[in-house]
């Protein structure tokens, strides 16, 4: 709860926490607010203005450009963030048997993932798509490949911490199950890790996505997608620069929403980071981290 | 110090290995018969049986798994990756001019980068929580969260078109490197002057430098203390970024028809010219722990400390 009064305390916090929410919502409800079928091609209408029917206009083939926007939410936001949770899960679950149990898992769980990170993101990203083919789907394989492997190192230094202290140590010697250890004393304490984590990694990952659909590696039209309305709108650059701006908002100001989140979450869960100074060597090193991970 | 980079370099060669073995196997994994991909993209009209079986053999694909991984191997070490299913050139040929162009954007950019991430790194530094550090971080803040390719459009746009100073794409002149150059730096500057800056906050608040005031240093001599000790997390998070450069300059590349692997490897993923997707993976998967290990070479250089991690 202090975490929730914290966050609510930061105003742009709270307002990139409603952004999100409303991106969210109107993503899953999408039929029910697009005005018109975003796939509609309406050839009477190309490059109108804006209108009352039409809020943000029409686009080079008349479609409606608002109800684009809005079911574009679905691939540049929501399947990301489906991504980006089954990655967090994998790699939960690999770094908390590596961390807990030490030994022969840890070494092999880490061998597999320095393997995983040698290859460079973006490289790894595009050697799955051109070996599946290109698509949504297959976008999203590649990033959970990716990204599990980051995770379950991280997630893994974090349990190590907790792993070693005097109430864990009490708990095995009590006989409780190790399941249930895991469960009921390790996993409540790094949640906070794991949710700064996960946080700080989904701006760059919806602008690495919808970079692919810039490319037409991504979802195949006629799909809305806003890294792919962009790229649409980009071959009519110089004679209808405007047909930019929709997207191009979307995606700042969504992306920009949750990283403002994600600073926000991480000052909230550590109070200590609220002055600069005196930061202990531990959450430094991961700052370092989480910033190298940005450029991957 | 030698034995440290003896060690080091032999350290690498089972990850290279490792690393070739995943590259043949991503491949082989593929849903596609390459033997098929040939013979289509010839534009053979109709594929039979008899076909196939020939291709196959030509390509030496009827052989078992690790054999033709041994044999792969050996023709990579000697550059030779085979040709493209699409041109049928040899892959070397395609990807040796690619990689050396996209080699020099990256390179010109990583300067220029590592240049402006320090710069900005100190001034944020030194005059944390002003007006100046502030307006920084927020600047960056937003430009991290623009997509790059908007960027590049929004600049050719602007710069090319409207005030045709600029060439809109290609690599003709310097005057093409302008561009490319601008938006790479633009959104990892902002990142990576975040790593000085926070490491140079730690080190400000390190005992050494109350040591250094109290015995009244003159506050310059500190900062270069400051600034050396800092550095040397800067170093290795450098290092670190000019293969992430080089592997992400992918869409930069592509709407500036920049001439580098970036656009080639969209090519050939969009025409599944699997030779040279492999290349590619496996270049810039060897460039990555070629720089990976000499920035732990640089490192162990500059702290001895870290030379008995081995």
């Amino acid at each position: 709860m202090r975490v929730v009064k914290n966050l609510w305390k930061d105003k742009l916090a709270a307002a990139s926490f409603l952004v999100i929410m409303v991106t969210i919502t109107a993503g899953i409800a999408a039929p029910l607010i697009a005005p018109n079928d975003p796939n509609e091609v309406n050839m009477n209408l190309r490059y109108a203005a804006s209108s009352w029917e039409y809020l943000l206009g029409n686009d080079h083939l008349g479609r409606c450009i608002l109800s684009r926007l809005i079911y574009g939410i679905r691939p540049s936001v929501l399947w990301v963030l489906v991504a980006l949770f089954i990655s967090v899960f994998i790699g939960a679950v690999l770094g908390f048997a590596a961390g807990y149990f030490r030994g022969k898992t840890d070494a092999l769980v880490m061998r597999m993932c320095d393997t995983m990170l040698s290859f460079p993101g973006y490289v790894m990203a595009l050697a799955i798509v051109g070996i599946l083919g290109v698509g949504l789907e297959n976008i999203l394989i590649a990033f959970i490949l990716i990204k599990w492997a980051w995770f379950a190192r991280l997630i893994r230094t974090s349990v190590m911490q907790y792993a070693e202290q005097g109430y864990v140590k009490f708990a095995k010697a009590s006989g409780i199950s190790d399941f249930k250890i895991i469960y009921q004393h390790i996993v409540p304490v790094t949640l906070s890790d794991i949710a700064v984590l996960s946080s700080s990694s989904i701006g760059s990952m919806v602008l690495q996505i919808s970079g692919f659909s810039f490319l037409g590696l991504g979802i195949q039209a006629p799909n809305a997608e806003w890294g792919m309305m962009l790229n649409e709108a980009r071959e009519t650059m110089l004679t209808k620069p405007e047909l930019m701006l929709a997207p191009a908002f979307a995606i700042i100001i969504v992306v920009s929403a949750f990283n403002f989140l994600s600073d926000a979450l991480q000052v909230a869960l550590d109070p200590k980071l609220v002055t600069s100074k005196k930061r202990s060597f531990g959450t430094n090193a991961k700052n370092k981290l989480q910033e190298k991970e940005v450029a991957s | 110090m030698g034995r440290y980079m003896v060690k080091r370099v032999l350290m690498s060669i089972p990850l290279l290995l490792v690393i070739s073995f995943l590259t043949f196997v991503l491949i082989n994994l593929s849903p596609l018969e390459p033997a098929e991909v040939v013979l289509q993209s010839q534009g053979v009209p109709k594929i039979t049986e008899e076909l196939l079986e020939q291709t196959k053999e030509e390509l030496g694909l009827d052989k078992p798994f690790f054999i033709r991984y041994i044999h792969w191997l050996i023709d990579c070490i000697r550059l030779d990756f085979g040709e493209s299913f699409v041109t049928g050139k040899p892959v070397w040929s395609l990807i040796g001019p690619a990689f050396l162009n996209t080699f020099k954007l990256t390179m010109v950019s990583s300067v220029i980068i590592i240049l402006l991430s320090i710069g900005l790194g100190i001034i944020c530094a030194l005059k944390e929580g002003k007006f100046i550090d502030h307006s920084v971080r927020g600047i960056s803040f937003f430009l991290t969260s623009m997509p790059p390719y908007l960027l590049a459009s929004l600049m050719i746009w602007y710069f090319s078109v409207q005030l045709d100073l600029l060439p809109t794409s290609g690599m003709t002149s310097y005057q093409s490197y302008i561009l490319p150059v601008t938006v790479i730096t633009i959104s990892y500057a902002g990142i990576y002057f975040r790593v000085v800056r926070s490491s140079m906050l730690t080190n400000l608040n390190e005992e050494y430098v109350l040591f250094g005031r109290a015995s009244g240093l003159p506050e310059r001599l500190i900062t270069m203390h400051v600034l050396r000790n800092s550095l040397q997390v800067a170093v290795s998070v450098f290092c670190m970024a000019i293969p992430i450069i080089l592997g992400s300059t992918v869409v930069i590349e592509n709407v500036f028809a920049w001439p580098g692997l970036g656009s080639l490897s969209v090519r050939a993923i969009l025409s599944r010219d699997f030779p040279v997707i492999q290349a590619y993976v496996l270049l810039l998967a060897a460039a990555f722990v070629v720089f990976n290990t000499i920035s732990d070479m640089i490192n162990a250089a500059m702290n001895p400390k870290l030379r008995n991690d081995l």
